[in-house]
């Protein structure tokens, strides 16, 4: 146990004692016992700098189970120390904003400090796994506690259907994930990234190679809200804001992204990856930036950003991927996706963390998050306003923020997509810039109603529960750091590039680099009258025409995005689920027991007659059958009449006589093929069991003594035709097909040598097999305590008195 | 002879599955009783009919019948009749508690909840 593995479950330790802490400590706020720790994590992980700039990457390993190969592997390299900072710093501002946030007697704080600690655990875990199965684990964990802090207002209709949908939709791409897991395992043999990723030459032809590269994909979509799995996201906003801060805009999303950046260097050459991740990133972008602006809720317009922006980054990482067919790095111009994505990743955490912040500020100060109630409260809330138009205009990259810099770079990405000469992309490569751009339109629309709409214009007291003010200072704290970041990355970007770019993108395309080789990032070159900048001035132009007009257009929406929206389909999908499930197993299942021997017998049928003829056993042969004398056919015309003439008996009684007559003929038949004990046997059973069947028949009930033939049905007819049939043909081949001799030869030899008896058949009985009759004798015990026990026995009588 | 009886074990099979699957509780306890006799007869059948004297040593020249399917049928005579016995026992004592003896009556009753 090292120290990287006890930071990795440190939040799962300290989760244990919150409840205690939050019973003992009933003055003080749960969240001040959590603070520390994401705090003293951020500082840990900060120590590893040095050695992830200088390329090197840092493994810890504890066995968990050594001979199925899953131990518990922790490396830490540029990427995965990317996302801890990431984790560890946002889920510190977090924490101190839920301090503030939540109150501390209305609310069930130790559910939510240990729910949020659960997910913290569950995310470092995911980036600092090396083995994939210990990464699925903390994957499902992500799920599990992001489902329970959806559902954290449980008593909520919404939150619940929200909690629900995500959860569905997020462990339906985990496992996913898993079968890409596996399947990978199958081809190389080992769980260990590491490991993958040296054999990811030697599996690219592998027949299972596409399929594990769509199950990861699938699993990397669904977590990171891409189109059409973006769905649980916007109803995943009815959790607590610190939480739709932390797990749905910096981290959890971007498990699908960083699940994507992990295994570019295995899949990456791939042309379905390049295809699949650009173009869906590209789709996601444009849908979400569209719907954003339909919506009026702060939270939902934020959201639908989220879904945009995580398209944006996606399809940055596809267009990187296509970097590995370029195999020199000095030239290769496409690496700046990679860049562009990375940093865009940073920058997207620090400005939708803080625009999330201060969503929930307004929602805590004026008791809304409908932008058509709030308006003109710029004047109440001064410092919101502030941290709201920063984080709004770097979403939309207007310079001087950080958004303005990856938003440049994601436009040269795109640019460049089309000078590719792989895939016919001089072609219709056209398309991703055209559609960036226009998401990016649509991005700056947004932005802005986010942020005009909210604050300026008319004022409208009366449709506001409480008269705004500013927040607590200690509200304002978190976004204010974040907003300082937002415009500390914008000017000084270089900053990063060294110590997280770089080695981050050593981690995704690890094949370009050669030995002590770095990329060199250098995030300066945004002057110059590159087409880049030229289409953020056409974004500008634009954009502020559309807001400007926004009131006139927006009918549109009425019209078009209900039809399209999916959640309909997802409600219809489930609901026919339910719906058709439960019809069709009521068919079947229809509580008779007729129709489930029905079943029985026609799959008994089917199955069999299928193997003899299929697999040519059905054999017929002569040479092995002894004489037919005229006792014996007698005695067989005897026995199928009795059976046959039980099915066309009126009369019970006639059936029960029936059915002695057919036994006695048995047991006649046991004389003629020498078996007296059995002929013994048999005449005295079946005595007593026609005895029985008597008792029975003289109980009928009264009401329905009157007495039916059988009706005729077809179905039962060629069912019991059929069971007939097979199960002579089926003895005929077996008989037809004796493979070796009896084993009864030793019986002979040794019944009166060995166990001094002249009874064969007794010797074998309770000598030879003496524990066959040891469990009949026990089991005819039991049927006659059962026997007692039934009539004896009468709960229900005294129940009812 | 034993393709005969490979018939008579059908016929039996066929009697006895039709009878299973009628809706009177009786003659589907008849049934159970006709498949046990198929059953017992093609245990007999498949270990080979007619080979020698009956398996009591005796000083006989020709050989025995082999006597293990015997032991076997010995032992499934004995459970199938313990079987029936209970079963017929159930049957009586759900004619005594439920008044009916037609199994498509015999339906659990739908909890309310």
């Amino acid at each position: 146990m090292s120290f990287l593995h006890l930071a990795i479950v440190a939040p799962l330790i300290l989760s244990i004692f919150i409840p205690l802490f939050y019973r003992i400590f009933r003055q003080i706020h749960a969240g001040w016992f959590v603070l520390p720790l994401p705090i003293l994590l951020f500082v840990y992980f900060l120590t590893f700098l040095p050695e992830t700039m200088s390329g090197k990457s840092f493994i810890e390993m504890i066995n968990w189970i050594p001979s199925l190969e899953i131990n518990f592997t922790a490396k830490v390299d540029g990427l995965g120390l990317l996302f801890s900072l990431l984790i560890t710093g946002i889920g510190a501002l977090v924490v101190l904003y839920s301090i503030y946030y939540l109150a501390k007697n209305k609310e069930k704080l130790n559910n939510f400090y240990v729910y949020l600690l659960l997910f913290m655990a569950a995310m470092l875990g995911v980036v600092l796994s090396d083995n994939l199965i210990v990464m699925y684990a903390f994957w499902e964990l992500t799920s599990f506690s992001s489902f329970l802090l959806i559902g954290y207002w449980y008593e909520r209709d919404k939150s619940r259907y929200g909690a629900q949908k995500s959860m569905l939709i997020t462990v339906f791409g985990g496992l996913a994930m898993l079968g890409g897991i596996i399947l990978l395992y199958i081809m190389t043999g080992t769980f260990s990234f590491t490991e993958i990723m040296s054999q990811a030459n030697e599996i690219f032809n592998h027949a299972l190679f596409v399929p594990a590269l769509l199950c990861i994909l699938l699993g990397a979509f669904t977590k990171s809200a891409q189109f059409p799995f973006y769905i649980w996201l916007p109803d995943a906003m009815e959790a607590p804001t610190p939480v739709s801060a932390y797990l749905h805009s910096a981290t959890m999303v971007k498990a699908g992204i960083y699940l994507v950046a992990r295994f570019t260097p295995v899949f990456g050459e791939h042309f379905l990856w390049f295809l699949l991740v650009t173009s869906v990133g590209i789709l996601t972008l444009i849908w979400g930036s569209v719907f954003a602006v339909k919506q009026t809720d702060l939270k939902a317009i934020l959201a639908f950003s989220t879904v945009s922006q995580l398209g944006l980054i996606m399809s940055l990482l596809g267009a990187g991927a296509a970097a590995l067919h370029y195999e020199f790095l000095d030239e290769n111009i496409y690496t700046v996706a990679v860049t562009a994505a990375i940093f865009h990743l940073i920058n997207h955490a620090t400005f939708k963390g803080s625009l999330f912040m201060a969503a929930g500020i307004v929602d805590h100060e004026t008791g809304t998050r409908d932008i058509r109630k709030l308006g003109g409260i710029m004047h109440f809330m001064p410092i919101t306003f502030t941290i709201s138009i920063i984080g709004a205009f770097s979403m939309a990259g207007l310079p001087p923020f950080n958004g303005f810099l990856s938003k440049e770079m994601f436009f040269t990405a795109m640019v460049h997509v089309t000078e590719m000469d792989i895939y016919n992309l001089e072609t219709w490569g056209i398309l991703f810039p055209v559609l960036a751009w226009i998401a990016s339109v649509f991005t700056f629309v947004y932005s802005m109603i986010l942020v005009f709409k909210t604050f300026t214009g008319k004022h409208q007291p009366e449709k506001l529960d409480k008269k705004p003010h500013e927040a607590p200072m200690g509200l304002l704290i978190s976004p204010i750091i974040l907003v300082s970041l937002v415009i500390i990355f914008g000017l000084f970007p270089n900053l990063l590039s060294d110590s997280l770019i770089s080695p981050a993108m050593a981690s995704i395309l690890p094949s370009l680099l050669g030995a002590g080789e770095e990329f060199k990032v250098h995030i300066s070159f945004w002057h110059g009258p590159t087409i880049e900048l030229f289409m953020t001035l056409g974004i500008i132009i634009l954009g502020l025409v559309l807001y400007k007009t926004h009131f006139r257009w927006k009918k549109i929406y009425k019209g078009i995005p209900e039809k399209l929206a999916l959640n309909r389909f997802y409600d219809f999908v489930l609901e026919g689920l339910q719906s058709v499930s439960y019809k069709l197993t009521n068919t079947y299942m229809n509580g008779s027991i007729r129709s489930y021997l029905v079943y029985i017998f026609a799959f008994l049928i089917v199955i069999l007659a299928a193997t003899l003829f299929g697999k040519n056993a059905f054999m017929f042969s002569t040479s092995n059958v002894s004489s037919i004398g005229v006792y014996e056919v007698a005695l067989a015309i005897l026995v199928v009449l009795g059976s046959i003439c039980i099915l066309f008996a009126k009369s019970r009684m006639t059936s029960i006589i029936l059915l002695g007559a057919v036994g006695y003929t048995v047991s006649l038949f046991y004389v003629l093929f020498r078996a007296p004990d059995l002929a013994l046997t048999q005449l005295v059973i079946e005595t007593i069991s026609v005895a029985l069947f008597l008792v029975c028949f003289y109980h009928l009930p009264k009401l329905r003594k009157f007495e039916t033939r059988m009706r005729f049905r077809l179905i039962n007819a060629l069912i019991s035709v059929g069971v007939g049939a097979i199960v002579t043909l089926i003895a005929l081949s077996a008989h037809s097909s004796k493979l070796f001799d009896s084993i009864s030869k030793y019986y002979v030899e040794n019944t009166y040598t060995e166990a001094a008896g002249k009874n064969m058949v007794n010797v074998i009985l309770v000598d030879f097999r003496g524990f066959d009759t040891l469990f009949e004798i026990t089991v005819l015990a039991i049927a006659s305590l059962g026997i007692f026990g039934m009539i004896k026995l009468r709960l229900n009588r005294r129940k009812e008195g | 002879m034993e393709i005969l009886m490979a018939f008579v074990i059908g016929i039996l099979f066929m009697t006895a599955t039709y009878l299973m699957l009628s809706k009177s509780l009786l003659r589907i306890i008849v049934g159970t009783g006709l498949l046990s006799h198929g059953a017992h007869l093609l245990i007999l059948t498949m270990g080979g009919l007619k080979r020698g004297a009956a398996p009591i040593l005796g000083g006989n020249e020709e050989g025995y019948t082999d006597p293990l399917p015997q032991a076997l049928i010995l032992t499934a005579i004995v459970i199938s009749f313990g079987v029936t016995a209970f079963f017929l026992v159930l049957a009586y004592r759900s004619y005594q508690e439920l008044g009916t003896d037609n199994v498509e009556e015999m339906r659990g009753t739908e909890k309310d909840d």
